[in-house]
């Protein structure tokens, strides 16, 4: 997982469908030009110039005459995130570009960077809509859509074995079904992301909740839990109702996953995320901090990220032949470091993290570098 | 000798610049390593100008860094070989050499840091757009440890690539001693250097992994005697007598590699030197408590004047004799240590607070010299057992470096002798 916050920017490359590119403040007085849309935010409102444009490559010029910080997102009908922009200080401007098929839109202004935002519904019209891919690309994207799904319908009978024992009280038995119940999910936590909504429900951490939010409150999911079973080693009322609300939560990205907007672009970026999320949140021991599980949670990013490039290999190996050449080099590397901490190679059972030495640490750190600064390069030689 | 700069052509030019004439800051790189290669034909002489923002030529026989005027800021990195594939090392080299060039020139790395693919990542990371070259240098050397025998290089360890021998006193840290190759970024301008090691990082990973690093935010010694002489954190004027940029008979003498020093396993060596550096944590707070006469006979200087024991001024011959037996200017005095002479180029570091409320300050110390086992090794066993300075000051990390000749040009790279 990541901070609740933060989670928001990946949805932003995990539905860059349209390929999103959000401008950067200090460029774009130069660059806007008189066909922006401008979005005036204020405190209470968001005024945007234009309630109906040409489909295509759409410009925003945001300026914020409120007093807090805002964010300005352009969202899907279902809230999908096309892409945001973030900090955006009072009486400061900055550009959002997307590209708009014809459709349905929200432009939502979030003062204070909080809630649903102020929302305003637009229209692009015409014909222009995504620019078709090669077949090669679409069957990358079908196989990776039918992956997701497979993920999420086999992770749930393994939630619910974790659930159930927290349900039953039993401590043991809820601790031994934990790690393995995350696994789908930490396979394809980006696209779980882009929804936004889900992930800090079930995933976040107490450092995650945002400012104002009680953790005896408002801290659910996977972590909340194992809080619980490993530091607090007892199961009461408030546990069992946070199984039945993880399931349920679960059940949700299930039924949502499938109509996730995938482009290879995204799968790429995704691919990258997911070794990102391993550098920021698993080497350093801060995903699993009371379990000591994220060598189990590291794996599944790596699996999750390997398919990725797998799935878009054939592409990409036209493009780049070198860089995929490397690529399976430094999978093979990692997977070969990462299997000195378990005996049984088929499955999951990795060493406890507060096990795993400084040096350990470092030469795990070091391999998760050696693949993610070229996986960072796959978006391009996919898009060349 | 601004003639050895950009400044020449006007003014220093930005990054941006550069890069916005295209063409035009690739030509004036290429101009202003001309330059030196006709320089130091003449002279030998690699010191240029200690105040500009400009860029010091990259090419040359030897290896910028080390006889240039000495730059207020240091980042310096020290890296394990991850690759086992002597080609992929080989290849880094070309990379960094490549890069180096780019920097040092004030430009940015590779295809720069925007207006690329919007898919992909930028080449260069993009903070150090707009700022000046500021005097960049880039220095490599190989550690003892790359003679290992994983990449072929058993037979070209030079006899002066020894391991240093464990001083009275050492607390050394693993962590921040030794590795394979190192690289010192020194410019003026500290987001340059940290920009330097950040990107040469970034383009090895997978090759290299960063084993440590250093930052350095004031230089303790100059190359340049004609400028007012710097001062360590225990508040003394440093490097009195270090040997100048321009002094080119010493610098033949102490610090390049040549002629009996660079046969056989040490060929690739000619025009190179070997690169002590020690992270040397000085206790500030118990020597701010020290009573001023003790400081001054503790180094054999005066504090102000920084001149020694029974002198009026910095620069007057120092007569050992009247200082006391275990004072530091002494006991480190080429006359006490059969002529030893090296180089230093260290920097004041503070990395924090160390959580007992002091700071963790020090000496980054780097010297360069012909041979550590008449250079270093001799002054420092003397240091080590005698100096009244120990009390205050304590080496908690260590390396030692081979740092092969300069680039000549574009088609030569970092090393090219040694892997030749």
């Amino acid at each position: 997982m990541r901070a609740v916050r933060l989670s928001v920017v990946t949805a932003a490359a995990a539905a860059a469908a349209l390929t999103a590119v959000t401008g950067c403040a200090e460029k774009s007085d130069s660059k806007a030009s008189d066909d922006a849309i401008t979005v005036v935010a204020k405190d209470d409102s968001c005024e945007v110039s234009k309630k109906e444009f040409p489909a295509g490559h759409v410009k925003l010029a945001v300026e914020n005459r409120g007093s807090k910080i805002t964010e300005v997102y352009v969202l899907f009908p279902d809230d999908r995130i096309v892409t945001e922009r973030e900090n955006i200080g009072p009486g400061t401007k900055a550009t959002v570009t997307a590209e708009f098929k014809s459709g349905d839109y929200f432009i939502a202004c979030k003062p204070g960077m909080k809630g649903d935002g102020i929302r305003q519904a637009v229209k692009a019209t015409g014909g222009k809509t995504a620019a078709k891919r090669s077949p090669e690309m679409d069957a990358a994207v079908a196989a990776y859509r039918q992956y997701v799904q497979a993920q999420a319908d086999e992770t749930l009978p393994k939630v619910k074995v974790f659930t159930d024992a927290v349900r039953a009280g039993d401590v043991e038995a809820a601790k031994k079904a934990y790690a393995e119940s995350r696994i789908g999910w930490e396979r394809t936590e980006p696209v779980a992301e882009s929804f936004g909504d889900i992930d800090p429900k079930v995933d976040v951490r107490e450092d995650g909740l945002e400012d104002g939010q009680d953790p005896a409150k408002d801290w659910t999911g996977w972590h909340r839990l194992e809080k619980a079973l490993w530091q607090d080693k007892k199961i009461g009322d408030r546990e069992k109702q946070l199984a039945d609300l993880l399931d349920k939560d679960l059940a949700d990205w299930q039924k949502r996953v499938g109509k996730a907007e995938i482009t290879p672009t995204s799968m790429a970026n995704g691919a990258k995320e997911l070794l990102d999320e391993v550098a920021t949140g698993k080497v350093t021991g801060e995903e699993e901090r009371y379990s000591h599980t994220d060598l189990v949670d590291f794996k599944a990013n790596v699996e999750g990220a390997q398919k990725s490039f797998d799935l878009l290999k054939p592409v990409a190996s036209k493009n780049d032949p070198k860089l995929v050449a490397d690529l399976d080099k430094q999978f093979a590397a990692l997977n070969t470091l990462l299997d000195k901490y378990r005996t049984d190679k088929s499955g999951y059972v990795f060493t406890s993290y507060e096990k795993v030495g400084k040096t350990e640490r470092k030469e795990l750190s070091d391999g998760v570098n050696a693949l993610a600064e070229p996986l960072s390069k796959l978006a391009a030689a996919v898009v060349k | 000798m601004s003639e050895n700069t950009t400044e020449e052509q006007g003014a220093a030019p930005s990054r941006r610049k550069v890069i916005g004439w295209g063409g035009a800051g690739l030509a004036l790189g290429a101009a202003a390593a001309g330059g030196a290669v006709a320089l130091t034909r003449d002279g030998d002489r690699t010191a240029p100008v200690a105040d500009s923002g400009g860029a010091v030529p990259f090419h040359g026989p030897h290896q910028a860094g080390i006889a240039t005027a000495v730059q207020d800021r240091l980042h310096f990195a020290s890296f394990d070989v991850k690759t086992k594939d002597r080609d992929e090392l080989i290849q880094l080299l070309k990379d960094w050499t490549r890069a180096a060039e780019r920097m040092t020139a004030g430009a940015e790395v590779g295809e720069g840091a925007y207006g690329g693919l919007p898919e992909a990542p930028p080449d260069d990371t993009g903070e150090a757009l707009g700022l000046k070259p500021s005097r960049l240098t880039l220095t490599i050397g190989f550690g003892p440890s790359l003679f290992d025998g994983r990449f072929g290089l058993k037979d070209k360890r030079p006899g002066a690539l020894v391991e240093l021998p464990k001083f009275p006193g050492d607390n050394l840290d693993p962590a921040r001693s030794g590795g394979d190759i190192c690289v010192q970024a020194c410019a003026d301008d500290p987001q340059v250097a940290v920009h330097a090691i950040r990107n040469l990082a970034r383009i090895g990973f997978g090759k290299v992994a960063v084993r440590w690093s250093q930052l350095g935010f004031g230089k303790t010694s100059s190359t340049t005697p004609d400028a007012q002489t710097p001062r360590n954190l225990f508040g003394f004027k440093d490097g009195t007598r270090n040997i100048a940029g321009t002094e080119t008979d010493r610098l033949a003498k102490h610090v390049w590699v040549s002629g009996k020093d660079a046969e056989g396993a040490a060929a690739w060596m000619d025009g190179g030197s070997y690169l002590v550096a020690r992270r040397i944590r000085m206790n500030v707070e118990t020597w701010d408590r020290t009573p001023l006469s003790e400081q001054e006979d503790i180094f054999g200087r005066d504090k102000k004047e920084g001149a020694p024991v029974g002198k009026a001024k910095e620069h007057d011959e120092p007569f050992l004799k009247a200082m006391k037996p275990d004072s530091h200017v002494r006991l480190a005095h080429p006359d006490s240590n059969n002529g030893a002479t090296i180089l230093r180029r260290g920097y004041s570091f503070t990395d924090g607070t160390d959580g007992l409320g002091r700071l963790d300050a020090g000496l980054f110390f780097l010297a360069y010299m012909k041979d550590v086992r008449t250079g270093f090794i001799p002054v420092q066993t003397q240091l080590a057992k005698h100096d009244a300075l120990n009390e205050y000051t304590q080496h908690v990390g260590s390396a030692l470096f081979a740092v092969p000749p300069g680039v000549r040009d574009k088609d030569d790279w970092w090393g090219r002798a040694l892997f030749a």
